[in-house]
């Protein structure tokens, strides 16, 4: 490094050649600035990364369901539960379990289809769900994305969706404090559907029999009307994923209230 | 040295040169934010969240 002329150096002593030597230009003090633009470059990256998609993805999937006509206000506002003046909630003799659910056409690509509430992950917690599991075209800008070809929701065989932990919005963030038990209410223009966690599991991710649409017997021709979660495990890595089973409980045509489930807080 | 060129290269008192340079900087931020860092993070494949055959 050119350090500057020596303070200590009477002036007369001074050899002419380095009279300035801060103007002469030092291939190692580049280097070491295009070292430091480096590293702001990267800590810009993670901040990118770790919060401003997250602003972005919160806001974007946000608008997407405020942008639903089917989706009633007050779910999206997030509905207290306890209020005397709460919904009305569907009726029993509404709910079906065995029957097949109005049939959906099958979404396009990127099309959103559903809406999707968890009374675990808050109750103001409704994200969008749409076709499609890439990244550039659902998961980072819509949010939980469905397996193309997998079942419909309410539909026999396997309803599987997934979507980010980390970053972009984390619609699956919390998925870790998920129990046995509670409640995956998804809602279409034309249904409710009320599903329940039954199992939970941590798988590589080239283990596609999770979205098989009989995980347990992949191949087999399916009973059950299931759903699967799959996201990123651990948090801020893509070495494993996490996948959380369900079943149906019952669906409900919409216009006669919302699901008791969606009011309950979970213990 | 890059920063001391950039800052003689500017014009105006201390004052203008500083206000320049942050909209500079404001300016390759915003694009880093929107386009470069965007473009790069789908070839990282830190985020994977899916299952698939591969």
């Amino acid at each position: 490094m050119t350090a500057p002329a020596s303070t200590t150096a009477p002036p007369d002593e001074r050899p002419p050649a380095h009279a300035r030597p801060g103007r002469r230009i030092s291939v190692v003090g580049i280097l070491g600035e295009l070292l430091i633009l480096a590293g702001v470059l990267l800590g810009l990256f993670v901040v990118w990364q770790l919060f401003y998609t997250d602003v972005q993805g919160e806001r974007a999937q946000r608008e997407v369901v405020e942008g639903l006509d089917w989706v009633e206000p007050q779910v999206v506002e997030g509905i207290a539960a306890g209020e005397s003046d709460g919904p009305q909630t569907i009726p029993d003799d509404l709910k079906h379990t065995d029957l097949d659910p109005p049939a959906l056409d099958y979404p396009e690509f990127t099309e959103t289809f559903a809406t999707m509430m968890v009374p675990r992950w808050g109750e103001d917690y409704v994200r969008p769900v749409s076709e499609g599991v890439t990244r550039a075209d659902v998961l980072d800008p819509l949010g939980i994305g469905h397996y193309p070809d997998t079942a419909l929701p309410g539909q026999i065989g396997n309803f599987a969706i997934s979507g980010h932990r980390t970053t972009y919005g984390k619609p699956f963030n919390a998925v870790a404090d998920l129990e046995v038990g509670d409640s995956l209410i998804l809602q279409t223009e034309d249904a409710w559907f009320v599903y329940h966690v039954e199992s939970w599991d941590i798988v590589r991710p080239r283990d596609v029999y999770v979205i098989a649409p009989d995980p347990t017997d992949p191949g087999a021709a399916p009973t059950e009307r299931l759903i699967t979660l799959t996201t990123c495990h651990p948090m801020f890595s893509a070495a494993e994923r996490w996948v959380v089973h369900g079943t149906l409980d019952y669906w409900a045509p919409t216009g006669h209230g919302v699901p008791e489930e969606l009011l309950e807080v979970p213990s | 040295m890059i920063s001391t060129w950039i800052w003689n290269a500017l014009p105006g008192p201390a004052l203008v040169r500083l206000l320049i340079l942050l909209v500079a900087i404001a300016g390759v931020v915003l694009v880093l934010f929107e386009y470069v860092f965007p473009w790069v993070s789908e070839y990282l494949a830190l985020q994977e969240t899916t299952v698939e055959e591969t």
